[in-house]
């Protein structure tokens, strides 16, 4: 009796889960495990139909485009703007979320403005900065003594020093829109942590700064890994921000803006997808030595 | 607070008044209380201005002719407000039709992936069916894996279907990105809904879909709202796919492949684009608005548990 039961739940389980796993798995996991065939087979738009699915494996792709002069330089450039604007992003979001975090008046209309560069459109947040930074037009370069040509110039030079003009504007863009999201995450963990630990430690003559290094910022430390992880992810393989400001441009082209490129305007499909697979790897790389090396602090600091 | 301070102070014995002078204004903490004070309006301020300036100025701009702005770019204030843009860009610049398809686009999207993500949740909260521990990996995996990746294959795939330049291609993508996402948002929901009602429901004679019909759907409508505004957004927000299926056809454009594409040509003045960029961001603030708290909380929520 219970065993037909449980085989009834399941398989009411199964039927009303399956349109999803149904979508997921044709929308989403074929189409993967098609783009790895595809980076293995030398296939353009063209000769696709005949090619077929499986055979004419070859390495041929990734030997290519890992001797492509712009990869490396992209590669870099792709970790450089996922580094800086990761971390850039959870900074200033947790400096928002601390001057947030006490009720004053108005604090919802504050809180509103600082969302929206994360709930707006991104082409429409990109065509803003692209308006506000012209050279000729931009309200930023009248306040300046002399234009700068910040989405365009690869290189200038700033109090002597030799600075890559558009991948730092780049990187600004990158942390005014996204500091929002740490920003939420962070709010949200600072509102719920326990009062009486900080109401301790101002008996015991903590002064903020001490409250923060040694009592909230402790408390932090696992969102802000979290979002640490999730930033990078998503920044590493981002297409639109770079596509839309700059188009990949002025020393700003990342990985993700050349497989767009190879797939569209070059029809190198094999390539393309040799490339966005080169991309994942590296970013699955990077997480698992960045994990080992988070699991390794966190079994330190619990000790 | 004088009174609590005494016995130590007497302790200290013939130095009491000039310890108490110098240690009381000069302590670390007022000086960092009192810097604190003065700093913090100030990133407040700094805050609003760095967030806000940018939106008001994009509604100033749009409101005024392309001449005042090459004449005095430093202006911040319209001499003569017009509307003249709005017009040209819905009508001439043919906004009106690319924000008839991002609703199409967006609406089917809410819709769809509500009807499949609703039973889906149900299952994962309610149900222990073969694999039910599983399955969230698979959607952790689809919700973090990169768009770019999945754009090859789904551009060549919808190029060899003829899928291209159709906004059915696009939807169908918006649906598989964000079920995995719905599901997980809508089954930490459906766990506070006690089960005593649903057994209730069920003695009462309701078979297991008209339970989640009449019992659980109404007392979710919250989590609903929010998990379709959250579709609502990244469907009208989204530019990858849209621009690599749609790019060849302009009838079919969404606004932010619109402004995208017209935001390089000479002719259109920045006025003008920039009431286009008004038009596509207004619904979204809106409906960010409107919703915010459920949408906020939804999103941090789930979270919270990773």
């Amino acid at each position: 009796m219970s065993l037909t039961l449980q085989k009834q739940e399941g398989r009411a389980g199964l039927a009303l889960i399956s349109p999803t796993l149904v979508i997921t798995l044709v929308v989403v996991v074929l189409p993967l495990l098609w783009a790895v065939m595809l980076a293995f087979q030398d296939v353009r738009l063209i000769n696709i139909r005949s090619k077929g699915l499986f055979g004419g494996y070859t390495l041929e792709n990734f030997r290519y485009v890992l001797s492509e002069p712009g990869f490396w330089p992209a590669l870099v450039n792709t970790l450089v703007y996922t580094v800086a604007g990761t971390a850039l992003s959870i900074a200033i979001g947790l400096v928002a979320a601390l001057a947030l975090r006490d009720r004053f008046k108005g604090r919802t209309l504050v809180r509103a403005s600082i969302l929206i560069p994360y709930v707006a459109p991104v082409v429409a947040v990109a065509f803003l900065w692209e308006t506000m930074l012209n050279p000729q037009y931009g309200i930023v370069n009248t306040w300046l003594s002399q234009p700068i040509a910040f989405l365009s110039q690869a290189k200038g030079t700033f109090l002597g020093v030799e600075v890559p003009v558009a991948l730092l504007t780049v990187i600004a863009f990158e942390a005014w829109r996204y500091f929002p999201f740490a920003f939420l995450f962070i709010l949200a963990r600072l509102q719920a942590l326990p009062a009486d630990l900080e109401e301790a430690a101002v008996v015991d003559g903590a002064t903020p700064t001490q409250r923060f290094r040694y009592v909230i910022m402790p408390q932090l430390w696992r969102i802000v890994a979290l979002l640490a992880v999730l930033r990078f992810m998503f920044t590493f393989t981002k297409f639109d921000d770079v596509y839309l400001l700059t188009g990949g441009g002025a020393g700003t082209e990342v990985v993700s803006v050349r497989v767009y490129n190879f797939l569209t305007s070059r029809d190198d499909i094999g390539a393309s997808a040799a490339q966005a697979i080169v991309l994942a790897v590296v970013l699955v790389v990077f997480l698992a030595l960045y994990l080992r090396f988070f699991a390794g602090g966190e079994r330190e600091q619990n000790r | 607070m004088s009174r609590t301070a005494e016995p130590a102070l007497a302790a200290g014995g013939g130095e009491r008044p000039a310890s108490a002078r110098r240690r009381r204004p000069m302590s670390r903490d007022r000086v960092e209380r009192a810097a604190l004070r003065v700093l913090k309006p100030l990133v407040i301020a700094v805050f609003v201005a760095v967030t806000a300036f940018p939106f008001l100025y994009m509604v100033t701009l749009s409101v005024r002719d392309i001449q005042e702005l090459i004449l005095d770019p430093g202006s911040l204030w319209p001499r003569r407000l017009t509307l003249d843009t709005y017009a040209d860009v819905l009508n001439r610049q043919g906004f009106l039709t690319f924000m008839r398809n991002s609703a199409i686009v967006a609406v089917a999207s809410v819709v769809v992936t509500l009807l499949i993500s609703v039973p889906g949740a149900y299952a994962v909260a309610r149900l222990r069916f073969f694999g039910h521990r599983q399955v969230h990996f698979l959607f952790l995996a689809v919700y973090l894996f990169p768009a770019i990746v999945l754009a090859i294959p789904l551009f060549v795939l919808f190029t060899m279907m003829g899928l291209r330049g159709s906004l059915l291609g696009l939807i169908l993508v918006y649906i598989a990105q964000t079920v995995p996402v719905t599901v997980y948002m809508l089954r930490n929901y459906f766990e506070t809904v006690p089960r005593s009602v649903e057994e209730a429901a069920a003695i009462d004679g309701c078979t297991r879909l008209s339970t989640i019909w009449r019992v659980v759907l109404p007392l979710s409508k919250p989590a609903l709202m929010a998990t379709g505004l959250y579709v609502f957004m990244i469907a009208w927000n989204e530019f990858l796919f849209a621009l690599l299926f749609l790019v060849e056809r302009r009838e079919s454009w969404t606004v932010s492949l619109g402004l995208s594409q017209l935001a390089g040509s000479i002719e259109i003045p920045t006025t003008v684009l920039m009431a286009g960029s008004v038009v596509l961001t207004l619904p979204i603030v809106i409906v960010f608005f409107a919703s915010e708290r459920l949408l906020t909380e939804g999103l941090t929520a789930g979270a919270e548990k990773g």
